[in-house]
């Protein structure tokens, strides 16, 4: 166990290397660079070679490259030159906001999804019905469609604050004030994975509920509601959190699309961002960062599907 | 679940995705104008009604009310009760108003820049379902060789080939695709942004399904009905095109329900962010950059109609294949190929 968790993290680390390597070089060879999209044509050739030399983008790739090489070497990520900031702290700004959006949406879906699928796969009736209808239709909402509609229902009723993170008129944002403009971006990425987790866990659990186990506990008497609840749930728990792995890349691609709609200042938008402004340093890093989350979550949804079913620990 | 609920949700399915693509292919009969037509009186107009019944409250042959901008700043228009402009069929096309002019038919209302919403997601339901179902089918077609190859030869090509699937599954899909579009100019035509999407889409899918077909051939290939057509003469070539491949063709089938909506979505997120086609092609990505400015969000829904088609597709899609919850998640995202 110990051994395979060390060959893992290994491997996120070379997977980390290469895509950010990776990254920086295509980034670096595309058409086009940081002056010619900043500076853009109204300046003198002669001005625009003087900051060529002075970002260092006067050299060849591969000695880019390289400097970059050395530099990541000791923990210096280099300058972001669309906002003229050191990279290594403009990064975890961002991807702390992406990690704040994507654990509330886990947390959100977790905890309206599992009820409602244990409510829909042990009863019968309108209400389950209710349940499984609106999953359904959830199921085929990816977060962009989602996050449309539910920017176009707040700006419409002006119930709640859409884009941001919290409203500029105030001085230092308040955590009321940040907590508002989070529901709109975490609700729309919640919804299609809560509806996933129903679905998932409706079946899992009316799958266990007819196997034999099941039928052998309420033949020796214990009570229907005991037995769902305490039995069959158990042993429904493995196929749910097996899911957890794959909701891990769920969360960040749709937070990418989340943050787009609602302008949360996430690390798919400082990507973005340095990808329109040729910002090769960025973009490395922002890349690295996104692979280092989803080799991460895995990693620990792995580790915790290990707890809950021995048999995957192979 | 019993039988007979399956076949109607199935049949619905079909039903619906059916009209979609009639529609995509009939585009340039169905719709009442070109795609990039504009009516520059009427930016921003709502959906054009169709009456039957006159101010006097008899029936007649349909017409539209002609649209009068009573706010040119707020763009908001009321309908002309006094003129009634009819309907033409078959002229030209399967409807359109009698006086395009003054009073189109606009059935989706119109854009920002007045152009007809209801021909575009007709016309951009061709760029984004065909750029999909291309993209989907190129994806199975790599994954399938590469799949049947590791599967089938085993041994160093096995493991360098899924090592190599490995590696692209577990990358962030959206940061990669963002990174890849990231070497090519900004600013590209629509063919070259229909090429290079292709080909990130089919190389981020092909993974996943060359690694389901691996799995399907290598079991398969020691039974024994394998075994007897390979002591009856059969080649290798014979015998896995022929007898191997054929297993795979419901998960192949199945994978494609997932990929067509992941690409979709892909292309739609990528043409919301301005990295897609450029604006004048109707896609449903492009469209939907309409709708990123909060006040048209708000102001003018119809402008979401393709974020509804979206819905509409992969929907039919879920009911059509009764997906089973363990592949639902493949519809949000192009990470579900990871499975």
């Amino acid at each position: 166990m110990r051994l395979y968790i060390a060959r893992r993290l290994a491997f996120s680390v070379l997977l980390v290397f290469v895509v950010s390597s990776a990254s920086l070089l295509l980034a670096s060879v595309a058409p086009g660079d940081f002056v010619t999209e900043s500076l853009g044509a109204v300046v003198s050739p002669e001005t625009a070679a003087r900051a060529r030399v002075r970002y260092g983008l006067d050299r060849s790739v591969a000695e880019q490259y390289g400097r970059w090489l050395t530099r990541v070497a000791r923990f210096d990520f280099g300058r972001s030159l669309v906002y003229d900031r050191p990279v290594a702290d403009l990064v975890p700004e961002r991807a702390a906001n992406t990690a704040l959006l994507a654990l509330a949406a886990l947390i959100v879906s977790t905890v309206i999804g599992l009820p409602l699928g244990i409510l829909s796969g042990s009863r019968r009736g309108i209400v389950a019905a209710i349940v499984r209808g609106a999953s359904v239709a959830l199921v085929s909402m990816p977060p962009l469609l989602t996050s449309l509609v539910l920017v176009f229902i707040a700006a419409r009723t002006g119930w709640l604050p859409i884009g941001g993170m919290h409203s500029t008129a105030a001085g230092s944002p308040s955590f009321i004030d940040v907590l508002k403009h989070m529901i709109v971006p975490v609700v729309a990425l919640a919804l299609p994975i809560a509806a996933t987790f129903e679905r998932l866990q409706s079946q899992a659990l009316a799958d266990t509920v007819r196997q034999p186990f099941v039928t052998a506990t309420i033949a020796r008497g214990v009570s229907e509601q005991r037995v769902v609840w305490r039995d069959a749930l158990k042993a429904a728990l493995v196929p749910v959190a097996s899911m957890y792995g794959l909701v891990v890349g769920s969360l960040l691609s749709g937070s990418f699309v989340v943050e787009m709609v609602t302008a949360w200042p996430g690390l798919g938008r400082l990507m973005l961002d340095g990808l329109r402004g040729r910002d090769a340093y960025l973009v490395a890093a922002c890349a690295a960062t996104g692979t280092l989350f989803l080799a991460f979550g895995t990693l620990l949804s792995d580790a915790a599907l290990a707890l809950v079913d021995p048999r995957s620990r192979q | 679940m019993s039988r007979s609920t399956i076949n109607v949700g199935s049949a619905a399915g079909l039903f619906v995705l059916g009209t979609i693509l009639l529609g995509a292919t009939l585009a340039p009969v169905l719709t009442p104008h070109e795609p990039d037509v504009r009516f520059d009186r009427l930016l921003n107009a709502p959906p054009t009604a169709i009456h039957i019944v006159d101010s006097n409250g008899r029936l007649r042959a349909p017409f539209v009310h002609p649209w009068i901008r009573v706010n040119q700043l707020e763009q908001q228009y009321e309908p002309d009760h006094s003129a009634e402009v009819p309907l033409i069929w078959f002229t030209g096309g399967l409807v359109q108003s009698s006086d395009d002019a003054s009073a189109p038919l606009l059935l989706l209302g119109s854009d920002s820049f007045g152009r007809d919403v209801f021909s575009r997601l007709l016309y951009g339901a061709r760029v984004s379902l065909g750029l999909s179902i291309t993209a989907a089918v190129l994806a199975m077609g790599i994954g399938a060789v590469f799949g049947a190859l590791a599967g089938y030869v085993g041994g160093a090509t096995d493991v360098a080939l899924m090592r190599m699937t490995e590696f692209v599954i577990v990358l962030p899909a959206m940061y990669v695709v963002l990174a890849l579009r990231a070497v090519m100019p900004l600013v590209l035509t629509s063919r070259d942004v229909f090429l290079m999407l292709l080909a990130i889409f089919a190389v981020l899918g092909a993974p996943g399904i060359a690694r389901g077909v691996r799995a399907i051939v290598r079991s398969e290939r020691h039974l024994d009905y394998a075994a007897a057509a390979s002591s009856l003469g059969a080649s290798h070539v014979r015998l896995l095109v022929r007898h191997l491949l054929p297993s795979a063709s419901g998960f192949l089938a199945t994978q494609a329900t997932l990929l067509i909506p992941a690409f979709i979505i892909a292309e739609a997120t990528l043409s919301f962010v301005g990295l897609g086609f450029p604006d004048p092609v109707p896609s449903w990505g492009t469209m939907l950059h309409e709708a990123s400015n909060l006040r048209a969000l708000a102001d003018f829904p119809w402008l979401l109609s393709p974020a509804a088609a979206m819905f509409l597709v992969v929907f039919s899609l879920n009911v059509l294949v009764q997906r089973g919850p363990s592949s639902v998640l493949g519809s949000t995202t192009l990470q579900s190929i990871r499975a």
